[in-house]
Parts: structure tokens; sequence; C-alpha cells
């Protein structure tokens, strides 16, 4: 149709959705209604769909598939849309957590229902749109048009400091990304076209590198977040309503790490190398420093925000290890992180809309009477610590092989991370399952009804799935990953600093 | 028939000119007409202004663009770049007559006077964007000056429009005589008045009377533009001034300025770019610096909207420093999209009535969003745009001409420039927090349908904009080719 293929199907499937939410009219509770079953119902198809893609795609090569390339600002400009190992799999759980978005925000949202579900359905397109560009322009639009739905979520129906923390967020993200827009111009200069196939086979100078690498690292570290530029994620967290946090922690994140490995590490390949040592002081510091942080919260979630910049250290630290165990450890943990730190905003979500605090000391013995709460929440705590037999584990494993590989004394340091998150993620549990059911008001409290049973328990499922069986996630990853490093080698051992490469090369 | 010949050899060539003279025979007209009917003819005059203006823009738009055409002696040209930027003045005029008619009407003071001096102004500029030598160039910017002091002054019983217009012609009259002596100082070192005549005097190695020269027109074009350390004028004349009228001042000058300063820079001194570039440097990183950190602590729209031009002209400059013809380019897409941006902004101030009471400030926006979703979303939408946040069509305009700095070795004038625009996404989103994030006020009056076709286009522009960029920035490409 139109010449258009099923990646911007993925696109502008959700950008109708909420074309037709627009058009619903009429008394206030029935839009409202129709507004979520529609909203439902686009995201529902979007997933179908990249399921379909999914199904179309092989996962045995390493190259770009699907492609659809469409005139747009300029013939070496274009409206390239494609994927491939790394890409594919964060379309899905993008298109995957959506759905569970909407469930959540089912009757937690209750002004502006309306607008509510158009900002979400046009941040699923951004969201998607970021994964699939081909093209750094295209990608640096979706990138940041993301911000402007987020805003108004987190504005519109987010806490009391709503405010404070939708402009901290806005302008931080913007901050860092104006930077990268003019290291795309810079390459484009250099490279005649911003198509990233073609950028991928680019040798950029290696003076040129650095200052390129720096650009978009201040974009990728920001959105990451690293430590020191990470203070916006607890405040946008705590503020957004419940399914915000979900896409700010499962998709959003992810978007920094995704620029990671698919521009600075293949395109910039020397400056990678050379700046991995500061990338590693900085995801240990993370490691270390954002746990012990955690460890001090009054907030739950402040602290899952806390440890989701604990966590996005460990993926820092695996993608930049450059070497296969490191890189595929960090993109599990991406995935892993998307759907237990999603899981656990939701979780949080179900007390937070019986009990209107998030003050752990407000709650307590809540196992007494939700029992099969309790059961989901231990499951996505473990999977947090990074229990075997949990995704969390498996990716954080590798990811710390890849750093022992690297560079021993990093690893040495980053495994204090895993000690002191079993401490707070432990803890708070404690805090809130266990112990007696003194609290007056706790005492009338519902364990999880038939919506969120369904929301949670397929996120159950799926955490334990992927941590006893976590190769077909691998799978995927593993022909982008080998030919990333054929690629980076290749590059490193032409350049000047062969030597200091060797240890890499093994 | 040897008369017809003399006739020809006498009389140049009139098609370059026909757009100037269809205003400027019909405007005459409406003069005459307007001074024997009296105020009853207001609405006609309207209605013919309108007319012409859209008569000469199709005019406009079926002039070739690929060839470059002189007359009058080599004084007036018509290439690719007067017929886009023509285009944009044309447009930014007859959005003002449609912007102004229901203002006019409700403050009692429609009088025909008013379309006829935009009229008027319209065809300065139209002079100033064709001109080829220094004299044209001055007798277009003095037409569309002295217009526009009388518009600033429209409302002439209210203190501060009065205010407005005096302020404006004072300082005006002094940087135009900044620019005829700069003028005068470059005649006396080449001889020669004309650009390309300019071009051929002019080597590496001009010397200081060249530069004393160059920098008193640059002092009087960047007043002329709004830009930083000539824009003092600016808040006072766009506050006090009727709202119609900001709403010009904000748009057709302000492009036929932009073209009047490319065609003075790129057209007479293409060779001795590095004694201007330093200029143009300082203005634009001075525009966007005041633009944006003054700008945030202003509660009037209409200064609000000053602040932002006087920004968005920085970040314009910035295509002319980089002088190659991406830089022209990214200068021609930046100024479609701001009149885009601008007329929709101030259609929607414009609309912010209730009774006959207008509401300019911040805070009467309030939870527009709940009262009026439609304007508050594409307010919103305008608001994100001049941030530069892509989608929307701010950002292509940004895109470009930061590309071209780029091109041009600029890159501290690019980071400055990306640095600012996020301090100015600071106040542009403060306005769609006002009208999201806080409780609503009363409802304002239904649009008027002037205001409603003027939004709607200028919406379509900037929320679409991504989806097809190819023809306006073609456009833009022939526009900037045809200078080099």
């Amino acid at each position: 149709m139109f010449g258009l293929g099923l990646l911007s199907g993925l696109l502008i499937v959700p950008l109708c959705g909420a074309a037709f939410i627009l058009t619903l009219s009429g008394d206030e509770k029935a839009v409202a209604k129709n507004a979520r079953w529609a909203a439902l119902a686009t995201t529902v198809v979007t997933f179908l769909l990249s399921l379909v893609a999914w199904n179309r795609y092989d996962a045995t090569s390493a190259s770009f598939q699907l492609v659809e390339s469409h005139a747009w600002l300029a013939e070496t400009i274009r409206f390239k849309l494609g994927v491939d190992g790394f890409s594919m799999p964060l379309v899905l759980l993008t298109t995957f957590l959506m759905p569970f978005c909407i469930g959540a925000s089912w009757h937690s949202i209750e002004t502006r229902v309306k607008e509510y579900f158009i900002a979400f359905l046009v941040l699923e397109t951004t969201m998607i749109g970021v994964f699939q560009a081909l093209d750094l322009v295209l990608f640096y639009l979706f990138f940041e048009a993301g911000l402007i739905p987020m805003f108004l979520i987190i504005g519109i129906w987010g806490g009391k400091r709503r405010i404070y923390a939708s402009f901290k967020f806005f302008l931080y993200t913007l901050l860092g990304s104006v930077l990268m827009l003019l290291a795309i111009m810079a390459m484009y200069w250099q490279a005649g076209t911003t198509d990233i196939p073609t950028l991928l086979q680019t040798r950029f100078p290696v003076g040129m590198q650095w200052w390129l690498w720096l650009a978009f690292f201040a974009s990728f570290a920001v959105k990451m977040p690293m430590w020191p530029v990470h203070t916006w994620l607890p405040d946008a967290h705590v503020e957004a309503p419940t399914a915000g946090s979900v896409i700010l922690a499962g998709i959003l994140l992810k978007m920094g790490g995704y620029g990671f490995i698919r521009i600075s590490l293949p395109m910039l390949p020397d400056a990678s190398h050379t700046f991995a040592p500061l990338v590693f002081a900085l995801s240990v510091i993370a490691i270390i420093f954002t746990s012990l942080t955690a460890l001090m919260q009054t907030d739950i979630k402040k602290l899952i925000a806390y440890s989701s910049v604990a966590h996005m250290g460990f993926v820092t630290l695996g993608l930049f290890t450059l070497n296969e165990q490191g890189i595929q450890g960090a993109l599990f943990l991406m995935i892993s992180h998307g759907i237990v730190s999603g899981a656990l905003f939701l979780g949080v979500g179900v007390v937070y809309d019986r009990m209107h605090t998030r003050e752990i000391a407000a709650y307590g013995g809540l196992v007494k009477r939700m029992p099969l709460y309790a059961v989901a929440m231990m499951v996505f705590t473990m999977a947090n610590v990074g229990l075997p037999g949990t995704s969390g584990f498996v990716g954080e494993f590798l990811a710390m092989m890849g750093a022992f590989k690297a560079n021993p004394t990093v690893a040495f340091f980053s495994v204090f991370g895993i000690i002191l998150s079993a401490g707070y993620a432990l803890w708070l549990y404690a805090r809130v399952i266990y112990g007696r059911l003194e609290k007056p008001n706790l005492q009338g409290i519902l364990d999880l009804d038939n919506r969120e049973k369904l929301i949670l328990a397929p996120l159950v499922a799926l955490t334990i799935y992927y941590g006893v069986h976590p190769a077909p996630i691998l799978d995927v990853f593993a022909p982008s990953t080998e030919a990333l490093m054929t690629s980076m080698k290749a590059a490193l051992s032409n350049t000047q600093t062969a030597a200091a490469a060797l240890p890499l090369a093994r | 028939m040897p008369t017809v010949q003399t006739v020809q050899t006498v009389l140049p060539s009139l098609t370059p000119l026909l757009p100037e003279l269809i205003l400027g025979i019909g405007v005459m007209v409406l003069i005459l007409y307007g001074a024997f009917r009296g105020e009853r003819s207001v609405e006609t005059v309207n209605v013919g202004a309108l007319a012409l203006l859209l008569v000469a823009l199709f005019v406009v738009m079926s002039q070739p663009a690929g060839t470059k055409v002189t007359t009058l002696s080599g004084s007036f040209i018509q290439d690719g770049f007067s017929k886009v930027m023509k285009a944009l003045v044309l447009l930014g005029s007859a959005a003002t007559i449609l912007l102004s008619r229901d203002y006019f009407q409700r403050e009692r003071i429609d009088r025909f006077e008013f379309p006829i001096l935009i009229v008027l102004c319209t065809i300065g500029m139209l002079i100033m964007v064709s001109a080829n030598d220094l004299i044209a160039l001055y007798l277009g910017l003095e037409l569309q000056s002295l217009a526009a002091y009388v518009i600033a002054a429209f409302h002439r019983d209210d203190l501060k429009s009065t205010e407005a217009g005096l302020k404006y012609f004072v300082l005006g009259a002094l940087s135009s005589g900044m620019l005829l002596y700069g003028a005068s100082l470059v005649y006396g070192f080449t001889g020669t008045v004309s650009f390309p005549g300019i071009v051929s005097a002019l080597h590496e190695d001009a010397g200081f009377g060249i530069v004393l020269g160059i920098v008193f027109v640059a002092a009087g074009v960047s007043f002329k533009l709004a830009a930083v350390p000539f824009h003092m004028w600016t808040p006072d004349v766009y506050e006090g001034s009727p709202t119609p009228v900001t709403a010009f001042f904000a748009s057709a000058p302000k492009m036929a300025a932009m073209a009047m300063t490319v065609r003075v820079f790129i057209g007479a001194f293409p060779d001795v770019t590095a004694i201007w570039q330093q200029i143009i440097v300082f203005i634009a990183i001075a525009s966007m610096t005041l633009g944006s950190f003054a700008a945030i602590g202003q509660r009037s729209l209409k200064r609000l909207m000053a602040y932002s031009s006087i920004g968005n002209v920085g970040y314009a400059l910035i295509g002319l420093a980089a002088g190659t013809e991406e830089g022209i380019r990214g200068v021609v897409v930046y100024m479609i999209i701001y009149l885009a941006m601008t007329l929709g902004a101030f259609a929607i101030i414009l609309s912010l009535r209730r009774r006959n009471e207008m509401f300019e400030t911040i805070e009467d926006l309030s939870g527009l969003s709940r009262t009026h979703p439609w304007i508050a979303f594409c307010l919103a939408m305008m608001m994100f745009s001049l941030a530069g946040i892509p989608p929307l069509a701010g950002f292509f305009g940004k895109f470009y001409v930061f590309a071209a700095a780029i091109h041009a070795n600029l890159v501290a004038l690019a980071v400055i420039g990306v640095v600012t625009s996020v301090v100015g996404a600071y106040y542009y989103i403060r306005v769609v927090k006002i009208m999201y994030f806080d409780e609503a006020k009363a409802p304002y009056e239904v649009m008027a349908p002037g205001l409603r076709i003027v939004l709607a286009l200028s919406s379509v522009v900037v929320i679409l904009f991504w989806l097809l960029p190819a023809p306006l920035v073609g456009a833009a490409g022939a526009a900037a080719k045809s200078l080099f």
C-alpha cells in the first residue's frame, strides 16, 4: 500500500489509533471508555504486526532486514527503515510493553483520558521509530520527538512535583541531544550521507572520532542515564504516572544503550576504545553509588529508579568491554531490565492505586492480604537482584564475564553492585510485603483483580522463561554482535593503536 | 517603425517589475476609492488589498525561477531568490490583513488606510528584495519603513501605540542614516553603487574605508532585522503596537530585511567574506543569547514574541555567517518556517478575547487546553517548533542552518547556537506548561474566520512539514542557487 512496508506500518498504526481517539466525542464517560478500548486494540494490533515482522525476520543474518527507503529531505538523507539483530528485540519489547501500559492506566487515569491515550500512542510511534531508523537524521527526529508526549504525560498526569520533574526531564535530555545533532551534521559532511548502513562502512579520522564520540556520549549518557547526569531520572520516575514510569524504565532508557551499540561502537571504534576507561569508571561509580543511594530511599518508586541507574551501569560496562560476552550481556540485560523494571513499576502501581502513597513506611505485611501479589513481586525482586533462574541473572553474569576479561579491577568493583542490589531490593521487599499487617488502612486491602492478574502473569512467566532459557534472545543478538566484533577488530588493528588493541583481539 | 524602437530602448523592460506595478497602480485606485467613499469603504478596500496581494503573489509565483533578469539599468533584479522571498513577503502581508479585520472592527479603529499602508509597505519590501544597487535598496527600505512607522501608531488614541510609533520612527531614522552613511562609504571607496560593480571593484585586501562602510551597513540592516545590538526598539514597539501590526512586524518585514541582508552581503561583498563574517557571527551569537535569556522573565506574550523574534533572527543569521550556498538555503528554509510559526502564534494571541477585552499575558493562557483544546494544541505545536523539537518544522529550520555552519567550520557558533536553543526551549515549554498543566480560566470567544484560516494554514506547515519536506526545501535550494 503506497509502497509502504511492514516497518512503516508499525509507525503508522499507533498514529492511526491516536487519530481515531482524537475523533471521539460526546459524553465524557463514553469517550473515556472508547478511548481505553481503542488504545488497547491499537497497541495489540501493533504488537501482532511486530510479530509478523519478527516472523519474516531471519535471525541468522547480521544484515539489515525488511528495509524500506522513501524519498525525504534529500537524496542522501532518506526516510529509511530497517531492523537487525540489535533493533528487532527492542522493537518487540516496545510493542510488547505497550498493551501493559494501557492496561495499567485503565482505572488510574480519570482526567483527560482521551488526551492521555493519544499521547501514549504517539510516544509508541516515536519509540519504535528510534529503533527502526536507518538514517541518522531520522533517528534523531524520533529520538527527540518522544520528548513531547513524555513531557505532557509527566506534566499533566503526574504527581505533586510533576511540573518540576517534567521540565527537568525535558531540558536535561534536550541539552544532551543537541550536541548529538551537531555530530550528525559533521558526519554528514564527512561521509556525504546520513545513511546508517553506509556510515557503518565509513572510517572517520581518529581525531574527528573523539569529538563525535563525546557529542554522542553527551546525548546517550543523559538518556541512559549514567552517573553523574542521572538526576533527572528519579524525579521523572517518581512523578510520572505508573505507565509513564514503565515506559521510561522499559524503553526510553534503552535508547541510550541502543545509541551506543548502533552508533558509538561501530562507527567510532577508535574513540570507543580510547574512552572505554572513562565509561568503565562512570559505570562502576554508578553501580556502587546509586545502589547505596537506593538503600536510603523512603519512596518505593525512587528506590526502583535508582536501581535502574545501577543496572544501566552494568549495561554501559558490558557494552564497552568491547568483547562478545560483555556486549551480549549488556544487550540481554537491556531486554531483561525492560521487562523486570517495567513489571516492578506495574507492581508498585497496583498498591499505589489502592493506597495512593509510595512511602515504604506506609506498607508492611501485605503478604497476609495479598498473597498473589507477594508472589509476583518476589519474582520481579529476585530478577532485579539477578538471582540465577531469572532473566536478570543472565545479562548481569555475561556483562560481568566480559568485564572480567577486559579489566578484572572493574569487574571486582562492579560485583559490589550485585551485593548491594540484593540489599536494597530484598530490604524493600521485606518492608513492604513481610512483617505484621499493623496499619489500619491496610486491613481492607484487596489482592490482585482479574485485570491485574492478566497484566502481571505474562511478565512473571517471561521473567522466569528467559531466566532458564535465554537462548532465543541471545541467538538474535549473536550474528549482529559477531559482525560488530569483526568490523571493530579490523578497524582497531588498522589504526596506530593496534598494540593497545591487542587484548581485545583475543 | 522607428518610434517604437526608440520607446523600447528608452523604456526599460517592465516585466520583472510586474508585481510591484500591480500593487502600485492598485493601491492608487484604492486610495482614491477610499478618499471618495470615506469610512464606508473599509470593507471593500480590505478585500481589494487582499486581492491585490494575492494577484501579486500569483504573478511572482509564475515568474521563471532559473533565470536572472535585471532592469532599470541593472538596479532591479528578478531571480530565484527574489521569487521565494517575495512570495513570503506577500504571504505575510496577506495574512496580516486577514488577522487585522476582526481586531480593528472591535477596537473601533477600522480605517481604510490600514490595508493601503500595508500594500505600500509591501511594495517597499518587494523592492528591498529585488534591489541590485544601494540606491534601490535604500528607496525600498524607506518606503517600507515610512509605512511601518505609521501603522505602529495606528491606534492613535492609545498612548502606548503612539509611543511605539514615535520610538520606531526616531530609532529607525537613525539606523537608516547609518545605513546610508555606510553606503556612501562603500560608494566612495569603490566608485559604484551597483552590487555587481562593487564585486568587481573589491578584492581580498580591501581598505579600511570599505571595512568601515560594511560595519555601518551591517548596523543599518541589523536594526531592520531587530538583531542585537540594534534590537532595543523591538520589545517596546511590539508591545505598544496594535497586535495585528505586531504580527505584521514579526512576519513580512523580517522576510524582506533578511532578503536584503543576504542580498547585500552575498550579492555585493562575496569576495571579502572574512570582513563581514565576523560581524555576522557576533550579531548571531548576541541575538541568540539575548533572545533566549531575556525572554525568560517576560510575562507579556507580545514581548515574549519580540524576544523570540530576536533569537530567531540570530539563528537565521548563522546560515548567512556560513556564507555558502547551503547556508543561504538554510536561511531561506528558516524564514519560510519562521513565517508559519509566527503567524500561527499571533493568530492565537489575537483570539484571546472576552467581550471587548484583549488578553495578552502568558497567564491568560492558563488551562487553555481545557477550554479550547484545538487552539491550545496548535499553540503548543508552535512553541515546540520554535524550540526546535523534531518532528516539527522549526527543527528543520535549525537543522539546515546548523548543518551549514558545521560545514563552514563554524563549530563554536553552532555549539553556542544549540545551547541557547535549549535555554530558549525553557520559555517556550513554559507556555505549554501554562496551557496544559495549570487550572483553566473562563473560555474565550470563538475565533474570527480570518484568524482560523491563518492558524489552519500555518499549523499544517508546522506539524506536517516532516512528512513532505522536499517541495519547500527544494524551493529554498533553488533560491540559494540563484545567488551563487
